[in-house]
């Protein structure tokens, strides 16, 4: 299998550089707005009744563990927000399903806010943050 | 890539109706197409696409991944039957392979 | 200036001021290892004789991890190292080189002839060499097997060595340092405390005087071997002993010793005896 490794260096790149490293630039903003416009078609957005479960801190961005859940969601999509990149997964829940729930594990680039929206049974749409700290780790030993 | 393996965990039975957790994970490098390799060149992006799951023919769970979920990529969620049957999962690599793995379970 | 509660907690404020008002958990030395809701690991042991006072205690690397990653080594399904482990078995049955031979064709189940092997190596062979778990393997494949002996650190080693230590797990590390073994182990006791490269770091200055504090944002371990081969997520990979102790060399700004070569054997076979009593712990997850 491949080495997954990201270098400090490539990092810093995907970072956007060192100085704004925590900045979000235009472009990653219009690609979460694009995917958000994508999602919704334009409809109205309200906060709440979705729940992300992610640690604060992230030991190594690689590989961070969360948990979306929206009772009576038809689909969930999920933006890193602060990724080059910000689309993560979106799902949509059949009959065989028993909650509107998913655990999966992601790549964050850097701190950034992980966005989970839903699209409700009813046709609206709710929507939730969740702030993770992702730290530049030392040896890893 | 002949190292690409579904691996799924779910209950020998469940009743009519109750919540059971599934849990799956597959071998994948989830190539993102964002890094270089050592001499500058960028590493096309290779990555599990789509995941879904289906149990006797209906859907359970269809999912749409990038390359922001993690290599070997884990996912769990909760089914419920009403019937005893099949689970069948299957996970799209963008090279065009598709990996498939069927589970039976029982009506407890 | 070993592990301290009162260092931590010091430290725990300087971050807390670093990060925001975050609580700092780790090293969590209350966080008990059960795996598979069934096999409770020893983490935590008294250190032994040899040592003389240089830690307080033994305490595994996954006590210095965060809650995410101790977690994921707590369920053989999440614990992405399964999928090497299962690699490692289907190898073990498949026939290779030419003898006609597999692992399995003279050693059987790798689950009766393979376990409680991890605890006791590196050990010293009847020819009076030190020799560590790849260096049976690839015995086997080069003079039984009639096949190409695997690179010590490649995909195919690696998934070998965590399949076969994975029998071992729960077990004891139990090494011998004395008899033949002694001179090894007095190698490897002389390469821990040199210092080395541009750094000046002996592997002491990190794992003996300063585990528990920071290093950038990371907890230094006591650099205990339990746990390799481990799954680590940095690299999304298997990671062998040796490349963790060539990546520690490399840090320090020298030009590392060989993966597989006579001091990283030696280096293996000491760092092993500081953590004899702990759970063979692989394969193990870091981050």
């Amino acid at each position: 299998m491949q080495d997954m490794t990201y270098t400090r260096r490539e990092t810093l790149v995907i970072g956007a550089g060192g100085i704004a490293l925590l900045a979000v630039t235009p472009a990653m903003a219009s690609a979460v707005e694009e995917a958000v416009a994508a999602f919704t078609g334009g409809a109205a957005v309200t906060d709440g009744g979705v729940e992300i479960t992610a640690p604060e801190i992230a030991e190594n961005g690689n590989v961070v563990p969360i948990e979306v859940s929206a009772p009576g969601a038809e689909e969930i999509m999920v933006l890193a927000t602060g990724n080059p990149s910000p689309p993560v997964c979106s799902v949509s829940f059949g009959p065989g399903s028993a909650s509107q729930r998913l655990s999966t594990r992601i790549r964050l680039a850097r701190t950034q806010d992980v966005l989970a929206m839903a699209r409700m049974s009813d046709g609206s749409f709710v929507q939730a943050t969740r702030a993770v700290k992702v730290t530049i780790g030392g040896c890893g030993g | 890539m002949a190292d690409v393996k579904p691996r799924v965990k779910i209950p020998s039975s469940a009743s009519a109706g109750e919540a059971f957790t599934v849990k799956t994970l597959i071998s994948h490098p989830m190539e993102s197409g964002l890094r270089k390799d050592a001499d500058g060149n960028a590493i096309p992006r290779r990555i599990i696409n789509r995941f879904t799951c289906e149990f006797n023919g209906a859907n359970v769970l269809d999912m749409e991944l990038h390359g922001a979920v993690s290599a070997n990529p884990y996912i769990e969620f909760e089914a419920q039957i009403d019937a005893a049957g099949e689970f069948t999962f299957t996970w799209y690599d963008d090279d065009g392979s598709v990996y498939t793995t069927t589970n039976a379970i029982d009506l407890a | 200036m070993t592990f301290r509660a009162k260092k931590v907690a010091v430290l725990a404020v300087a971050t807390s001021f670093a990060f925001g008002n975050t609580a700092v958990a780790e090293p969590d030395l209350d966080a008990v290892l059960v795996i598979n809701d069934e096999l409770e690991m020893v983490t935590m042991v008294d250190p032994p004789a040899h040592l003389e006072g240089a830690l307080d205690k033994v305490i595994s690397g996954w006590h210095f991890r965060d809650a995410a990653t101790r977690k994921l080594e707590t369920d053989d399904f999440e614990n992405p190292a399964f999928i090497h482990v299962e690699q490692g078995l289907t190898a073990w049955e498949t026939v290779e080189g030419s003898e006609g031979e597999s692992c399995a064709s003279c050693h059987g189940s790798i689950e009766e002839s393979m376990k409680g092997l991890r605890a006791v190596l590196p050990k010293v062979t009847a020819d009076g060499e030190l020799w560590s778990m790849e260096n049976y393997i690839n015995d086997c494949r080069e003079n039984r097997m009639g096949a190409e002996p695997w690179g010590w650190n490649t995909g195919p080693m690696r998934d070998m060595t965590a399949a076969i230590a994975l029998q071992s797990r729960g077990m004891p590390v139990n090494v011998a340092i004395d008899g033949p073994a002694q001179p090894y182990w007095e190698q490897g006791k002389e390469l821990y405390y040199k210092r080395h490269g541009l750094l000046d770091l002996s592997c002491a200055s990190c794992h003996e005087e300063n585990n528990g504090n920071y290093i950038r944002a990371d907890h230094l371990s006591q650099g205990q071997i339990n746990g390799f081969p481990v799954y680590r997520l940095k690299q999304s990979n298997m990671i062998s002993l040796h490349n963790r102790f060539f990546g520690c060399v490399r840090d320090t700004r020298a030009e590392s010793y060989e993966r597989g070569g006579p001091e990283f054997r030696a280096l293996e076979l000491y760092v092993a005896s500081r953590g004899n009593g702990l759970s063979v712990e692989a394969p193990s997850v870091r981050n």
